[in-house]
């Protein structure tokens, strides 16, 4: 690809980014004028003086705002994990949960409700869910050594993502269904409208520590995507580097599912829509697949919390986008599995 | 620069699960060695081992006289370059952008390519005439074209030794013999080359030397000359073959 179409469609995406978070803080049941948002804007800026009412400023800067940049970080990170992981695993049908994540950051969370704790409490369960649950399944699939290491990796993610997920049912079924059973299901089914900007003060630092080895990597992550002896013998010691990927994306992962619940399509998708964009160079798609994987989030919450009187799961909107764009390229492109 | 490539009493294989032992080689610039053998003769085995992708069970590998396991991935790749057998390409990386992944052992860690190494991707690529497809996607590419874009790999890599697993397998006869008519030429601008095939009439063509692998591991190493001969080639295939000479040259009859 030459670089004219590369940067405009870098440019293309960042435009359609802060188009859709203008539509984001415009839109809802307190609808705003563009008008007041640029006045407010320009408040907080550059200190100018405010002439919009109080009730404007608090929806833009306690309820609006967090949730913005929550659907912004959580589809970032989750694009970026899973942009990291097709590579890797040489399969554009992997997701950030292939290794676990979701299933352990949901035990975790269901746990913590489970016994009534806090919600910043259930916020931790699931971030410490969802990096032991990957542990768990690197060491087992590091421990078969005589197989293939990434099926080997994808098998223990399979059985132990199961394992996770009957625990869940068990919790479920154990649980109280007036008080914590919704609790459970409504975490489950992945929601923005809860997030407090604490919230977000927690999980971006992990979510850019994951994403720093990942940009650091950026070039070596197309070596991840040959067959092992290939990249070896050009010099990579493709354990060490896997292991490192898997680190990164999968502390991006726990911090976005921490905050958000399982969302899922956002990081099997967007990644192979930018790849189409623009080629599997990492170091050219990893950038174009953040910024569609925000502005998907971000188009998709607010989908879910204006289209009906009550809010629509964003996990089901994206699985009601994603199906159909998905079997729409299987259908349609000739180089879509690449 | 020179490069020499050694194997002394070699063992190689899986641990419990023995391949072949005793080896002796010994290949130096300028030399083609032609490995020949059945199906599930270890041919790809005995590569990984001369790469260091597989620890040698016995003996070892040296690399211009040094213990290939005592050295470092980066160095060994700055030497010897793998071209393993046809694969389909996963993702729609350009030519350019694959052969520059041969670039790897001189980039260093958190770097992306810089000028020099594109100028030496473009060097590789022009050195096997394929210009014309640096711009193309790997996956679109005939057996051929892509074997030709793996070799440049190993030229952009800084290899003086290339290893090429079965170069020629599902080859049309044209894309055969422009692939050895390569190795041919990389030999004599000094590069030393191993390559496995499963056409004895290649070894003629285009090797030095002839390694000859039977099932347990037997072994015969010398001349094409020497090695392939009807007596020997029924003991590895199991097959009646007549070696003619025609013109001076010389090819491999098998007789039904």
């Amino acid at each position: 690809m030459t670089r004219r179409p590369r940067v405009l469609a870098y440019a293309l995406a960042l435009a359609a980014l802060l188009l859709l978070t203008a539509l984001a803080f415009a839109v809802g049941r307190f609808p705003l004028a563009l008008g007041d948002l640029a006045a407010l804007a320009a408040n907080k800026l550059f200190g100018a003086s405010l002439a919009v009412p109080p009730s404007a400023e608090t929806v833009v800067m306690q309820v609006r705002g967090p949730r913005i940049l929550a659907a912004l970080l959580v589809g970032a990170a989750l694009a970026a994990a899973g942009t990291a992981y097709q590579g890797m695993f040489r399969n554009p049908l992997v997701s950030p949960d292939i290794l676990g994540v979701s299933a352990g950051a949901a035990l975790g969370a269901v746990l913590a409700i489970f016994f009534s704790q806090s919600a910043l409490v259930i916020q931790l369960g699931a971030f410490a869910g969802g990096l032991a649950a990957v542990a768990v399944v690197y060491a087992v699939g590091a421990s078969v050594r005589r197989h293939d290491p990434i099926l080997a990796l994808i098998l223990a993610g399979v059985v132990i993502g199961t394992l996770l997920g009957s625990m869940i049912a068990l919790l479920k079924y154990l649980a109280d269904p007036y008080n914590q059973l919704p609790a459970i299901t409504f975490w489950l089914l992945g929601s923005l409208a809860t997030v407090a900007p604490v919230d977000l003060a927690l999980a971006a630092p992990f979510a850019l520590a994951g994403l720093v080895p990942l940009y650091l990597l950026r070039w070596r992550m197309n070596l991840l995507s040959l067959p092992d002896d290939e990249a070896r013998a050009l010099g990579v010691p493709v354990g060490r580097l896997r292991l490192a990927v898997v680190c990164a994306a999968t502390l991006m992962t726990a911090a976005a599912v921490a905050i958000s619940g399982i969302i899922g399509w956002v990081g099997l998708l967007i990644p192979h829509a930018a790849r189409l964009l623009i080629g599997p160079e990492f170091s050219r798609l990893l950038p174009l697949s953040m910024l569609l994987g925000a502005a998907f989030l971000l188009a998709v919450d607010t989908l879910s919390r204006t289209i009906a009187p009550i809010e629509v799961p964003p996990g089901v909107l994206t699985a009601l986008i994603g199906t159909p764009f998905f079997l729409w390229l299987f259908a349609s492109a000739r180089r879509a599995w690449q | 620069m020179a490069v020499k490539l050694e194997a002394r009493a070699l063992g190689y294989g899986y641990p419990g699960r023995p391949v072949g032992r005793g080896l002796d080689l010994s290949l130096d610039a300028g030399e083609v060695l032609c490995v020949l053998g059945p199906n599930g003769g270890g041919k790809t085995t005995l590569f990984r081992t001369l790469l260091g992708l597989l620890p040698a069970q016995a003996g070892a590998v040296l690399l211009d006289g040094r213990a290939l396991e005592a050295m470092p991935r980066g160095d060994v790749a700055r030497r010897v370059g793998y071209v393993p057998q046809g694969h389909a390409a996963q993702f729609a990386f350009t030519v350019r952008e694959a052969v520059l992944m041969g670039r790897t052992a001189h980039v260093s860690l958190f770097a992306a390519p810089g000028a020099a190494d594109r100028e030496a991707a473009d060097r590789a690529i022009s050195a096997l005439g394929i210009d014309g497809l640096a711009g193309r996607v790997v996956t679109e590419l005939s057996g051929g074209e892509r074997q030709l874009a793996m070799i440049a790999r190993t030229l952009a890599q800084g290899a003086r030794a290339l290893v090429l697993d079965e170069p020629t397998a599902s080859l049309d006869f044209g894309n055969q013999v422009r692939v050895l008519r390569q190795i041919a030429r990389l030999a004599a601008e000094g590069y030393a080359v191993v390559f496995s095939t499963h056409d004895p009439g290649q070894a003629f063509l285009a090797a030095s030397r002839v390694l000859l692998l039977a099932q347990g591991g037997a072994l015969r190493q010398g001349t094409p000359q020497e090695v392939i001969t009807g007596e020997n080639l029924r003991a590895v295939y199991g097959v009646e073959v007549r070696v003619l000479t025609i013109d001076g040259a010389r090819a491999c009859l098998p007789v039904l």
